[in-house]
């Protein structure tokens, strides 16, 4: 710990860690695959990218520092697009919602 | 029932932490940062949970889900990894594992859906 | 058409040489050669978008974009957080229908990965010829088509249109 900028960029890792963690929490609570991915999609990418940006914060402006800030354009790009396709496919391969949801209107229109 | 539950979970994950933060760790990895090396510990017991979603879950998407949250942590892996052995092409390895998942998810997807994958 | 094939020769190069980051002979020559290759393998496809590139007002307004989404982000993140703590677990959740005014592809993949990044809300398909989105909402406060319209999409949908059409 010599540097301030190596305490902000510790700061940054630890709540993204947090965020990691209390994704993956909820992949292990939650009730049906849709609430399972909604959760943890969000709290995991933005865990993820602010680890990455402790990184950027860690090096400076040098080859790792600014593949990091690559990893996190790319990661917030790809991201929701998985979970898209895969709620997708779950939704068509017929997976049922949680038996407290209010309405699908997706199956409704579907027939 | 479930209030039982939430307590058990509750007790648990929060001794688990507490150990990981505050008992002295048999340096298993030679780094000189002791504080990264338990923020490894920590990311490693989320893969943890993330595997268990993979085992128990009852449907195949469930399973997918969680493969692909583990892709993303292992993102994280190899970022915190890059910093105290001071190794620079850790970073590629993220890039490039970012990219695999995200081409890999597509597949499963499409599997799932039962199309075939030149459609 | 010309003009889009500069433009991926540019965006590609600058990418290679980013992530080989040492200027040597041999870089220099293999990233002219792959960029050649991807600008005449991709220049169909962003083929349409190539007249967004013109107006310098839509780079202000997507400078505008960028905090306001990750203010909505870390809202997003906190909510699920107190889902997931909480004993109870505090929700209804439902799949339910908006409706969108935007037409062209890169607004609507913009649209759908800024519902899924938000507090709440998750796209599920995209129905592009009527304009509907699909979209799971954890705490679904109406199943009507407009209120739901009102509540999630008018807040995004006013600045993207601005940017992207």
């Amino acid at each position: 710990m010599n540097s301030i900028n190596e305490i902000i960029a510790y700061i940054f890792i630890a709540i993204g860690l947090a965020f990691d963690f209390f994704g993956c929490l909820g992949l292990v609570r939650f009730p049906d695959i849709y609430n399972r991915l909604h959760s943890s999609i969000k709290c995991v990418t933005l865990g993820t990218s602010s680890i990455l940006f402790g990184l950027f914060l860690y090096k400076g402006f040098t080859h790792t520092g600014v593949k990091a800030l690559l990893c996190i354009g790319f990661l917030v790009l790809t991201a929701p697009v998985s979970a898209h396709v895969l709620a997708r496919s779950a939704h068509k391969s017929g997976v049922k919602l949680w038996e407290k949801s209010v309405c699908d209107k997706y199956a409704e229109d579907k027939k | 029932m479930r209030k039982i539950r939430w307590f058990l979970g509750l007790v648990g994950i929060i001794s688990t932490l507490a150990a990981v933060i505050f008992l002295p760790i048999p340096s298993l990895l030679a780094w000189q940062s002791v504080y990264l090396e338990k923020i490894f510990f920590i990311l490693v017991f989320c893969g943890l949970l993330c595997l268990w979603r993979v085992l128990m879950g009852p449907t195949p998407a469930d399973r997918a889900a969680a493969l692909d949250i583990l892709g993303i942590l292992i993102i994280g892996f190899c970022a915190i990894l890059g910093i105290p052995t001071g190794r620079d092409w850790y970073i590629d390895i993220a890039i490039a594992w970012a990219l695999q998942s995200f081409i890999s998810m597509l597949a499963l997807g499409k599997y799932l859906e039962g199309r075939h994958f030149d459609e | 058409m010309i003009k889009v094939r500069l433009n991926i020769f540019a965006a590609t190069f600058i990418f290679w040489l980013i992530l080989s980051w040492t200027l040597t002979a041999e870089n220099i020559i293999i990233g002219a050669v792959l960029g050649i290759c991807v600008s005449f393998l991709t220049s169909e496809l962003f083929n349409k978008d190539a007249k967004l590139l013109k107006k310098p007002l839509r780079y202000l307004w997507f400078f505008y974009y960028i905090p306001v989404f990750l203010w909505e982000c870390l809202k997003a993140n906190i909510d699920g957080a107190y889902r997931v703590i909480h004993p109870s677990l505090p929700m209804r959740p439902g799949i339910v229908k908006v409706k969108t005014n935007l037409k062209s592809e890169t607004a609507l993949t913009f649209l759908a990965n800024t519902l899924t990044l938000n507090p709440g809300t998750m796209t599920v398909d995209i129905d592009q010829a009527g304009g509907f989105l699909y979209v799971h909402w954890v705490d679904v406060k109406t199943d009507d088509v407009e209120k739901a319209t009102e509540y999630i999409v008018r807040k995004f949908e006013r600045i993207l249109m601005r940017i992207f059409e």
